[in-house]
């Protein structure tokens, strides 16, 4: 009984320092922005590297994401609702959840894994000390531009995403089952909201701030050699994902209930 | 402050610190997991000498040399650059201070995605001031000083370890400044180029008459550049003098660190 509530102490006292130093990184990072400007090159060079990078994940996963959405309302709506209404549910579906949520968790993987194991191996290297030394200070020249590029570039993806998987769903819908294109057009036309593609990307932009912070902090705070820069690479992609789902509850709230709510 | 209480511990307190020309370390204290690796540690090294710093792997040599540049704050006590005391001192002048040193980190530290000549000239040209020539130039310069030429386009990846030693010692060297910290300058490398590289310390020494600390634990190399030998145990310096004193020292500790010896009062592990 002593051992389990000493865990759940030291989880508990391990989370709140994490949430701190996370804060105080945030801190940092903010304190950074009036550099834009000066660090403008390194940031075009991580957006680059964040959208142009992701490209080939972010068209294979919102394809496949399009064409199973497709697959699956048909199936769900064939005994009951009219498939003039099968462009709403992909559209609807796809700009306010799949679209934001799956980009997030994939290319939030991807960018996790990146900047954790990049700064990771810069710590454990001494590189980051190095850069101190010359007296650059790593927020400005490091984590600034990631966290920027990250935020700026996730709603451009997302877009990218959403068109892709409807353009697919389009696809799959005329090509494979029995609904016709304009049957496809009028029900995505038809109750196209501009507040459903808003609210998807609000969430990318705080999705964006999620999954640069996971990789910085778990980058940031690497120990140890090897096996160090692997446990950070992990601990960010567990974490981002999970803070992903996680916010994307209390935003759907936020944005539902209280923003764009009757 | 506590001062030690072991009585048989040499005082290097200074009465001045903030008058003191130099770098003065005031009962500094660092602790990592709940291991005291600095415990109340006093030390001074005085503005133009060469104080190599030696002691068993984990005694916290490393961990000294960068308190003095703040890469590591103390839990307790203080540090004293030619009179300003950095541990409480704002980042801004803290990155100004800095200027001032150079650092050859142990495994060089080279910035993996940049060229050896962009290694040497980015803090160069992250200061500003100078124009993309100048800074070229100075890499140039820099890197002739150690011996390196015609690498400037050339990746980290692309060197040897002692050519990404001799690299950092450039981009130590880059920023001109009045100390430069050396951690482990010879450790990982064959003799010949061990030797090298101590050559290149004291040729950097008569040149650009800067202030040296070198943490090491090869002795030849401690031999060959120190004005003075300090020795680290337990978390303090327990003794310090210079080199022909330090070679035909009887203090049980260091004749044992000096001879290699398993037998002795240091313990093996």
């Amino acid at each position: 009984m002593t051992a389990i509530l000493s865990s759940i102490g030291n989880f508990s006292l391990n989370a709140l320092s994490n949430a701190g130093r996370g804060s105080m990184l945030l801190r940092d990072i903010i304190l950074q922005l009036p550099q834009v400007w000066r660090m403008r090159h390194e940031i075009g060079n991580q957006m680059h590297i964040v959208a142009v990078g992701s490209m080939p994940l972010v068209i294979t996963t919102s394809i496949f994401v399009g064409a199973v959405t497709a697959v699956q309302a048909v199936y769900q709506m064939q005994a009951y609702v009219p498939m003039k209404f099968l462009g709403t549910v992909i559209s609807k579906s796809v700009f306010i959840e799949l679209g934001p949520v799956l980009v997030a968790l994939v290319v939030g993987g991807r960018l996790c894994a990146n900047y954790a194991a990049e700064l990771g191996t810069m710590k454990v290297t001494e590189q980051i000390d190095a850069l101190e030394m010359l007296a650059i200070d790593p927020m400005r020249h490091l984590a600034m531009p990631r966290f920027v590029a990250t935020f700026l570039m996730m709603p451009v993806i997302t877009i990218i995403a959403d068109a892709i998987a409807i353009f697919s769903g389009y696809i799959v819908s005329i090509g494979t089952m029995d609904v016709t294109a304009s049957t496809f057009k009028e029900g995505l036309l038809a109750f196209f909201e501009m507040k459903d593609l808003l609210s998807g990307l609000i969430k990318a932009f705080f999705f964006g701030a999620i999954i640069a912070m996971s990789g910085l902090f778990f980058g940031l705070n690497t120990r140890g050699g090897a096996e160090g820069v692997g446990n950070a690479t992990m601990m960010a992609v567990v974490s981002s994902c999970v803070s992903v789902l996680v916010a994307d509850y209390f935003l759907a709230t936020i944005l539902f209930q209280i923003i764009f709510g009757d | 402050m506590e001062r030690p209480t072991d009585t048989a511990l040499p005082d290097f307190r200074v009465d001045d610190p903030a008058s003191t020309e130099g770098i003065v370390l005031e009962g500094v204290t660092k602790t990592f997991q709940e291991r005291k690796v600095l415990d109340g540690l006093d030390f001074t090294i005085r503005r133009g000498e060469t104080v190599v710093i030696i002691g068993r792997s984990g005694e916290g040599k490393s961990v000294l040399l960068k308190h003095i540049v703040r890469l590591l704050e103390p839990e307790t006590g203080q540090v004293w650059i030619d009179g300003q005391e950095i541990t409480t001192m704002g980042k801004r002048k803290l990155f100004e201070l800095r200027k001032r040193f150079g650092m050859l980190f142990q495994g060089a530290a080279l910035f993996d995605s940049l060229t050896i000549g962009e290694n040497v000239g980015l803090g160069l040209k992250e200061g500003g001031g100078f124009s993309d020539e100048e800074i070229r130039e100075r890499a140039r310069t820099c890197l002739s000083r150690v011996g390196l030429s015609r690498v400037e386009k050339k990746l980290p990846s692309e060197l040897s370890g002692g050519m990404k030693k001799r690299a950092g010692l450039a981009r130590a060297i880059a920023m001109q400044p009045d100390y430069i910290l050396y951690d482990e300058p010879t450790t990982g490398l064959d003799p010949i180029t061990s030797d090298a590289i101590n050559d290149l310390i004291l040729q950097l020494q008569a040149d650009l008459q800067v202030t040296s600390i070198v943490v090491t634990h090869d002795m030849a190399s401690a031999f060959k550049i120190a004005d003075r030998i300090a020795m680290i145990s337990t978390g303090r310096i327990i003794y310090a003098a210079g080199v022909d004193e330090t070679r035909d020292t009887d203090h049980p500790m260091v004749r044992q660190f000096i001879d290699g010896s398993a037998q002795g009062p240091l313990d093996v592990f």
